[in-house]
């Protein structure tokens, strides 16, 4: 069985207040705010499932969804 | 479960500002209770008043949001007649030590089976940015447009001095260390006190010009250092974070237990 990879970053939208919390401290600079200042993924493909936006959004607006990888 | 599964989604998104640390403390805590396998129905979570103590709306257990500083005095009551259900008090630095400061020693003095959690943001939020017991020396409120001349307490070595048999301390950036050490004081048996800075951008940083909600965190990240470490040797300055004290003692409903088997045995 192969590692855990990242399936989605699951954003409630409505739940996300701009902070820029995630986005600052995310270590592989992977999330941007858009023009309505709500997180998403810009850049999906660097993310490294560390979960540390998740486990620091005040909000709970972020959500790491993993999968099984293939080799 | 999933952490979801312990919040009541229906009152979502929450009343707190952008970025405010209390939400960060309820995600650590939501994470440590999941990781015990925690259900729902073994948890009392009893609140006072402030913004930190909305806290108890959010969260789908048996919850309590009583008046302001007395939140350790309901949760002593439900523990004594509940003993088998744990009690998890998070509380806002005013609510905990200004007026509620009696209660707080006294429940540590006791050592009842209770977590005790100080949010402290160095300010009275909900009513909008009094200094606090915690505030500090030469900070700024609206209270103190000046700047503030009453020192702050020291949470940790308050607990430590009033009986707490377990005190510890994080911040809303140490997430790991916070969930790792709300599931510690959970475990405990006797009064735990978890002591987290959590930043109020609106009031205490807008008052202090310390910039943003990251900015705050950044700040935790600096000025903290785990307990013992060479850091606080070369800059005394610096908060130590990590578990202080944890020892057994006798608890509470265990020796009032005791008590009424001597008195229903008439000696
Ligand atoms: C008996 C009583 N006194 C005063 C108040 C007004 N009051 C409400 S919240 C609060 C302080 C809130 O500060 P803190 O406990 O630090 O919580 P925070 O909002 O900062 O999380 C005060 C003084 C009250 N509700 N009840
Ligand atoms: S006033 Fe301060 S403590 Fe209250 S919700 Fe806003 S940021 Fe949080
Ligand atoms: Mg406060």
């Amino acid at each position: 069985m192969g590692k855990l990879k990242l399936k989605e970053h699951v954003i409630t939208r409505e739940w996300c207040k701009g902070c820029g919390i995630c986005v600052h401290f995310c270590p592989k600079q992977v999330l941007e705010l858009d023009d309505q200042d709500k997180v998403f993924a810009a850049r999906r493909e660097d993310c490294i499932c560390c979960e540390l936006c998740e486990l620091r959004c005040p909000d709970l607006a972020i959500e790491i969804e993993t999968e099984q990888g293939s080799e | 479960m999933a952490i979801k599964d312990y919040i009541r989604e229906r009152f979502f998104p929450h009343i707190w500002c952008p970025g405010c640390g209390h939400g960060t403390v309820m995600n650590s805590l939501l994470r440590a209770i999941e990781s015990l396998g925690m259900s729902k129905n073994e948890i009392v979570m009893v609140s006072g008043i402030g913004c930190s103590s909305r806290i108890s709306g959010y969260v789908d257990f048996h919850t309590l949001h009583t008046i302001h500083g007395r939140a350790l005095a309901f949760a002593t009551g439900v523990k004594l007649s509940r003993p088998e259900l744990n009690l998890i008090v998070p509380m806002g630095d005013g609510d905990a030590l200004a007026i509620g400061g009696n209660h707080f020693i006294h429940a540590a003095r006791r050592n009842i089976d209770i977590t005790a959690i100080v949010m402290n943001n160095r300010i009275y939020g909900m009513t909008g940015g009094q200094f606090s017991p915690l505030s500090g020396y030469g900070t700024m409120a609206t209270t103190a447009p000046y700047s503030n001349i009453d020192h702050a307490f020291d949470t940790v070595e308050l607990a430590i001095a009033a009986g707490a048999t377990f005190v510890a301390r994080s911040t809303s950036y140490h997430v790991k260390q916070l969930s790792k050490i709300l599931r510690d004081a959970i475990l405990h048996e006797g009064f735990s006190v978890v002591e987290v800075l959590s930043q109020c951008p609106t009031y205490f940083g807008r008052k202090n010009r310390l910039g943003s909600a990251v900015d705050m965190m950044e700040q935790y990240k600096n000025d903290t250092t785990p307990i013992g470490s060479k850091a606080k040797k070369e800059n005394p300055d610096l908060i130590e974070r990590g578990i202080f004290v944890q020892k057994e003692m006798p608890e509470y409903c265990v020796e009032y237990d005791k008590i009424i088997e001597k008195a229903m045995k008439g000696n």
